[in-house]
């Protein structure tokens, strides 16, 4: 329902009702006799709710146990039946003591920054593809697209052996550099902004041009309002997708002084090391993207409904 | 009219068109070369012809690696295929909080694989919570090996992999809900059609696109299991590697300085193959997405 300035029966209402001081406040549910039958009865939203709260047990559940094992203290049992998410013996001593066994935060670092150099490119150079693809015309284009495409037909799994002989072929082996560069520019990256410029409308852009506004200024004023919401998806995408990244940081990098946090953290389980670290290192990995993907969830399910995550 | 030099376009696409040329398709093209020669990391190898191929036929660790992708793939399918449904069914309405669920359904997406599988390990723990409680309630009287025993370590990675991945198809649900008529809804439940029976009659059909979609997706990224094994195991695969999939064969194989790129490179061809079916269906999807549009 959108509300207009225009004396639409809606408009109407909400004037009526904004005069009136008694506010009618809508039930979530359906009443009896009513015949929204969209909405669900009163018992069918307990059922829902109530469905929804074991969903979100199984989901956090899991999460909230390993956040309560990191800061538990060694008086504390963390081997007992049923077990209890409350610490008796609270201490962020495990946050410390993680770094005995690996160097946690400088592991973080490395990640931060392989993380951060993949959204800068491909935020910016996904913007650039995909305007020129989205909103131009010129010769080969399509050439260029089937060419993205065809990525999509190769799994990354496939070309590691040789990617990395092509790593090594530029020197960048065992480096952070190694790590970033396959993932700089995304081709699904590209296309998805294309997308997103497909919608600008053409005469507008051409209404631009005729007034002289150069390339970069198009993009700057007009281009870049409209492609906002999708730039933050690939943002997000790029940054949880090198952030979590495990199969390539393993194969590119053989010094331990170099790793990356997933990298580091494979060595961290195994049978010797204390189950209250391995929850501290897990959260030192985790709180990070749940914060970032809070903070950023709108524009995330925004983007959803412009049909970012469907390819 | 020309609103651009001509160079101006490509100079744009540049840096796409040559990553993908540079990180994508120059080395399915070495890959595909390089199955065909004995190569080592530090030496170019020769030509032997299809000797690499001849010998996956007969390599027990490949069966082993084939059963394990194949298994992971007709377990996953159904499951997560139908389970995020539901949930997205249960997330459709606009009901108060909804937002909150959606997001909270959607941590374990954005989290590590390795972190999931450090919480699994310890969750699955022959002293963990889950056997705590399997013998708490007398289900078991010794704990299940879940992190050792060939099969169990499968059940446990598929286990995870379903629950890590509930979220992210509950989105892609939700789009395709979202575009489902609102007024069929309405109008079936006039004519007295259940809850059921509109699910049958309204909803099925409206996200059957999604649907097989989400089918083709769940093929290809379980065959491209990985890191759930590699961690939830230790990194050995289960006992005498049985549990490995076909990536982490490849991977196993072609790294390291004795590494043989070689043979790896002919396994990376399989496993391209293999998932090329699905990949293809995607493919053909989106061309008769894009026609409609």
């Amino acid at each position: 329902m959108t509300t207009t300035v225009e004396e639409t029966p809606q408009s109407i209402e909400i004037a009526a009702r904004a005069v009136k001081p008694k506010k009618v406040k809508e039930p979530a549910y359906r009443r009896k006799g009513s015949s929204d039958f969209l909405k669900p009865t009163l018992g069918g939203l307990i059922v829902r709710y109530v469905l929804l709260a074991i969903m979100t047990v199984i989901v956090v559940g899991p999460l909230i146990f390993q956040l309560a094992t990191s800061f538990k203290g060694p008086l504390d049992d963390i081997y007992n039946f049923p077990p209890s998410l409350i610490p008796t013996d609270p201490t962020f001593q495990n946050y410390v003591r993680v770094q005995d066994f690996i160097p946690i935060y400088l592991y973080a670092w490395h990640s931060l920054l392989v993380a951060v150099g993949t959204v800068i490119t491909n935020a910016a150079f996904a913007t650039f593809g995909g305007y020129a693809l989205g909103c131009m015309e010129f010769k080969g284009k399509k050439i260029v697209w089937g060419i993205l495409l065809s990525t999509m037909l190769l799994p990354g799994e496939v070309t590691i052996t040789s990617q990395f002989l092509t790593i090594k072929a530029f020197g960048l082996a065992d480096t952070l550099w190694g790590v970033f560069l396959p993932g700089a520019v995304g081709a699904m990256n590209v296309m998805l902004i294309a997308t997103a410029c497909r919608a600008i409308p053409q005469d507008m852009l051409a209404a631009a041009t005729i007034d002289g506004a150069t390339t970069w200024q198009r993009i700057q004023h007009m281009v870049w309002p409209n492609i906002k919401g999708m730039v933050s998806v690939v943002a997000i995408f790029s940054f949880i997708g090198a952030w979590d990244d495990f199969l390539w940081p393993l194969i590119v990098l053989s010094d331990p002084a170099k790793y990356t946090l997933t990298v580091g953290m494979a060595f961290l389980s195994g049978n010797f090391a204390d189950p209250r670290l391995v929850a501290a290192g897990t959260m030192i990995a985790l709180v990070p993207i749940v914060i970032l993907f809070s903070v950023m969830q709108k524009h995330f399910f925004a983007g959803v409904e412009e049909g970012a995550v469907k390819g | 009219m020309k609103s651009h030099k001509w160079f101006t376009p490509w100079l744009l696409v540049a840096p796409g068109v040559i990553w993908v040329l540079v990180f994508g398709l120059w080395p399915f093209f070495n890959t595909v070369v390089l199955s065909f020669t004995n190569a080592r990391p530090l030496q170019a190898g020769r030509f032997i012809g299809l000797e690499n191929y001849a010998r996956i036929g007969s390599d027990e660790q490949f069966g082993y690696a084939l059963t394990t992708s194949l298994i992971y793939m007709v377990v996953c399918i159904p499951l997560l295929t139908i389970l995020p449904l539901l949930v997205a069914l249960l997330v459709e309405k606009t009901i108060p909080w909804i937002t909150f669920f959606r997001t909270t359904f959607y941590f374990p997406v954005i989290a590590s694989v390795v972190v999931v599988a450090l919480i699994w390990s310890w969750l699955f723990d022959t002293k963990g919570l889950i056997n705590g409680a399997l013998e708490a309630m007398g289900v078991v009287d010794n704990p299940v090996p879940f992190l050792v025993d060939r099969w169990w370590l499968l059940i446990t990675a598929i286990l995870l992999t379903v629950w890590k991945g509930l979220g992210y198809y509950m989105v892609v649900y939700l789009a395709a809900l979202g575009n489902s008529n609102k007024e069929l809804h309405e109008a079936a439940a006039l004519d007295g059609a259940g809850a059921f029976q509109r699910f049958l009659t309204v909803t099925l059909p409206a996200v059957r696109g999604a649907m097989v979609l989400i089918m083709a997706l769940v093929a290809v990224s379980a065959l491209r299991v990985f890191t759930e094994l590699q961690v939830l195991s230790n990194g050995t695969g289960g006992p005498g590697g049985q549990s490995m999939s076909l990536v982490m064969l490849i991977k196993t194989v072609g790294s390291g300085l004795t590494g043989n790129v070689g043979y790896a490179s002919a396994l990376s061809v399989v496993l391209f193959l293999i998932t090329a079916l699905p990949l293809l269906a995607i493919a053909w999807m989106n061309r008769e997405k894009e026609a409609k549009a």
